[in-house]
């Protein structure tokens, strides 16, 4: 399988990361790809930004490990994530997974699984910007449970 | 015994990383944010609800009731927010 795990300062080109996992080789059928794009408010109040901090090392360590298991139960050709630290305003990529296989079951089911994974267990903070104030972002209970459910 | 902070426990403590001598007896991760604790009010407000953070030693998650023996990095951060 080909893997590929980053850590982005700069925007996310979502067309070539797709691009670039549809074309990874294989016998690829199925190509799914999720974008988690930074909204303008959080909570209901407006935001002009997110910043996000992570854990350099341990990021790329988590998400690789989640993607290897994803590729344990799946049988998937392809997975790309690209994940985006730095400020990011609202409408830009923050995260983006790609995972290709044979079929479309199994590169909907892993893709899920990663970003579920990613949410609860990869070492990224969100910090928002937004009317003089700055927040960090609170976990969210409805993510644990989402990655539950893989268990 | 290198300790890294992120988030807001990086803020509430003015630090990104700093160089500890543990003593002998702070055997496991809870007991290393027993002692943090001790270490004056910034560290005591940062670690009042130790339930709410989460650790890591050398980049992998560990739960409290983890030893520390063998570390070289401990690592202290908030619930993950990424994605």
């Amino acid at each position: 399988m080909r893997e590929t795990v980053r850590i982005s300062t700069s925007p996310i080109d979502t067309n070539a990361e797709t691009k670039a996992v549809s074309e990874a080789g294989g016998d690829i059928g199925a190509v799914v790809t999720f974008s988690g794009i930074c909204r303008a408010d959080e909570k209901g109040a407006k935001i002009s930004a997110l910043h996000l901090e992570h854990y350099p090392g341990m990021a790329e360590k988590e998400i690789a490990q989640h993607v290897e298991e994803a590729r344990k139960r799946w049988p998937l050709l392809a997975a790309r994530v690209v994940h985006r630290v730095g400020r990011i305003e609202p409408g830009e990529v923050i995260v983006f997974v790609a995972t290709a296989s044979a079929h479309r079951e199994a590169a909907f089911a892993a893709a899920e699984f990663i970003m579920d994974y990613l949410k609860t267990s990869a070492p990224f903070w969100k910090k928002t910007e937004g009317g003089g104030e700055e927040a960090w972002v609170d976990a969210n209970e409805k993510d644990e449970r989402a990655a539950e459910r893989w268990k | 015994m290198k300790i890294v902070y992120f988030a807001w426990l990086r803020e509430r403590l003015d630090k990104t990383e700093e160089d500890v001598n543990l003593p002998a007896s702070v055997e496991t991760i809870g007991d290393v944010m027993q002692w943090l604790k001790s270490r004056g009010e910034e560290y005591e407000l940062a670690f009042d609800n130790p339930k709410v953070i989460r650790a890591a030693i050398d980049k992998t998650h560990v739960r409290p009731e983890t030893k520390i023996a063998g570390a070289s990095e401990i690592a202290f951060f908030p619930p993950m927010t990424g994605g």
